[in-house]
């Protein structure tokens, strides 16, 4: 096991490579110059504006700036926001908190909604209860997330009054109370992306139980005269989860991008909305390195999956 | 459920196509006396917070979505046919780096790709083409480039099984070159599935550009998309809540009945899914 799991580390480091080379090749190819501004302004003499480029190496080959540039992300050196006047990286941590906390919740209770729904439609295909959930899971994935966060906010902020529809890490409250809020200010938009992942699991996992309950190895199980609670979970499910889980981890980019939509609507202190107010700033230190936080995440996650792989199916962490 | 939503999706392009001619309301008529109006006769969806008549806007807007929709779509089956096709019809190297290139842009987080993209591209091509067909040409580009991968892996598959079948093996022994075998014997077989996984992409599409209208940072605000008029309608969710629903409302339904002729046209075309 810990052999395979080195042997994923090291497939996982070329793709993040990779991933840096196109974040950097974009910023490259862009139009506009860091220093156009500079030059503008007539208070700086040409001289100056010279030395600066050749200080920044702005001057030298693309390979060498593209090492430079990812030297100093290695060494922590994110640079500096000039909208918020903070290093980058503290402006992350103090973010990234609330986007994991937001994408987890949805995404523990995306499985608990489609992996027993997704089992219990396939055990009865073309049943009534399969119709139904096929329905609901067609609707919820054509339901854009923007337009369900806004129809949550419509019925239970502003019509019922139940939910705040603005997120707020600074709670005046104590003890139990300020678990209450927390909790009660998280649901609606763990909601929105939870329901909205679970609709596109239920039909992976549908489809996977599907792939498996007719196999042999089911039959023999139940002819053994295990208890059906037991064939489904010990043998069935186990089996179905392996495609599951290479779909799941194959959402992970579109998890996040629901997350940046979710962030947004609720105002949730987290990477997404400060990559959007980034955007709106123009502040390109930030956007750079929150865009490479989430390449980073996805291939964290695609790592977790792989690991997941090995416990499921012990055959591919020997092969 | 596919016969039903292509009407009520053929009903909704016609009305698109055909409604700015029968609803002769400009889009820009701005009326401070009826500011945020509930739906009536005079107004059938309501105005919004400059009084600009509704429905007139959403069927403006919807030209853009469906025309970024479709032409999203034929961007990324083009690419991933390309990419497929070499990778498919190439063995060794080429194919295994082609692949690798795949993944890793599969692993890529979308959106806040095409947020960056769009943030460092837009003046440039708006200085380039004007506002309008700049941010379109981004748009259409962008949406397209990231949505390649499936269908590249896609008509990889076909290429490796169909490259193995006699009417290929046949035209090779009768002389026939590289190019011609792929273009003319494998390419028109392994397009079938491609075409199913381009209905479901013309969706995606849609709604990738609503998302990037509802962040603010698709489109100008003169011109109102649905995700536009969505981004607009949220201030005014608790005394205007018909203007957030008729513009979802509309994304909702062309993107569910995309899909579910998407999942009709694979169920006819794969007969093994259906049990």
């Amino acid at each position: 096991m810990g052999n395979y799991l080195l042997r994923r580390l090291v497939v996982a480091l070329p793709s993040l490579l990779g991933i840096s080379l196109i974040l950097f090749v974009l910023l490259a190819l862009a139009p506009g110059d860091p220093f156009g501004e500079l030059a503008s302004n007539p208070n700086i003499p040409p001289e100056v504006r010279e030395a600066l480029r050749i200080k920044f190496g702005m001057d030298d080959p693309i390979l060498l700036r593209y090492l430079h540039w990812l030297v100093a992300m290695l060494h922590g050196d994110w640079g500096f926001s000039f909208a918020s006047r903070v290093n980058v990286d503290t402006l992350i941590l103090q973010r990234i908190p609330a986007t994991l906390y937001v994408v987890g919740s949805s995404q523990l209770l995306a499985l608990a909604v489609a992996l027993p729904v997704g089992v219990l439609a396939a055990m009865r295909p073309y049943s009534i209860f399969d119709q139904i959930a096929n329905t609901f899971a067609f609707i919820g994935f054509s339901l854009p997330t923007f337009f369900t966060g806004l129809l949550f906010i419509l019925i239970f902020s502003v019509n019922l009054g139940w939910l705040p529809f603005v997120y707020r890490a600074d709670i005046h409250a104590t003890g139990w109370l300020w678990y209450w809020e927390n909790i009660k200010q998280a649901i609606m938009p763990v909601a929105v992306l939870g329901l909205f992942q679970a609709a596109s699991y239920t039909r992976y996992v549908r489809s996977a139980v599907l792939d498996v309950i007719k196999l042999d190895y089911v039959t023999t199980a139940r002819s053994k005269g295990l208890a059906e609670r037991k064939v489904i979970t010990r043998h069935v499910v186990r089996n179905a989860l392996i495609p599951v889980v290479t779909l799941v981890a194959l959402q992970m980019p579109t998890v996040f991008g629901g997350a940046i939509i979710t962030e947004q609507i609720f105002r949730i202190p987290g990477i997404g909305s400060l990559l959007i107010s980034a955007i709106l700033a123009n502040d390109t230190p930030v956007i750079m390195a929150v865009t490479f936080v989430f390449a980073c995440l996805v291939v964290l996650f695609n790592l977790v999956a792989d690991i997941l792989y090995g416990w499921l199916d012990p055959r591919i962490s020997f092969r | 459920m596919a016969a039903i939503s292509v009407v009520v999706l053929g009903l909704l392009a016609l009305a698109i196509l055909v409604g700015p001619w029968v609803w002769r309301v400009a889009i820009d008529d701005i009326d401070f006396t009826a500011r945020l109006a509930t739906p009536s006769w005079e107004h059938p969806f309501g105005t919004d917070d400059l009084g600009q008549d509704l429905l007139a806007r959403m069927l403006y807007g919807g030209r853009i979505s469906l025309a970024v929709g479709f032409a999203a779509m034929a961007v990324g089956l083009f690419f991933g046919t390309v990419v497929g096709s070499i990778a498919g019809a190439s063995k060794g190297p080429v194919d295994a780096a082609l692949m690798w290139v795949t993944d890793l842009f599969l692993s890529l987080p979308q959106l806040p790709l095409l947020l960056l993209v769009i943030y460092l591209f837009r003046d440039g091509l708006k200085a380039w083409v004007g506002s309008e067909g700049g941010t379109f040409i981004l748009i259409v580009l962008v949406i397209g480039g990231f949505r390649w991968m499936p269908v590249a892996r896609l008509v990889r598959a076909q290429f490796l099984s169909l490259r193995e079948k006699e009417f290929v093996e046949a035209a090779r022994a009768l002389g026939a070159s590289k190019l011609r075998l792929v273009v003319r014997h494998i390419l028109p077989n392994a397009l079938g599935p491609v075409i199913v996984a381009g209905t479901i992409d013309v969706a995606a599409a849609i709604i990738a550009e609503s998302t990037l209208s509802f962040l603010g940072l698709g489109f100008p605000p003169d011109i109102p998309t649905w995700g536009r008029l969505l981004y607009d309608a949220k201030d005014y969710l608790d005394i205007a809540p018909h203007w957030a629903l008729f513009a979802g409302g509309a994304i909702f339904l062309t993107v569910i009945t995309i899909n579910f002729i998407g999942d009709g046209l694979r169920d006819a075309l794969d007969p093994r899914k259906v049990m």
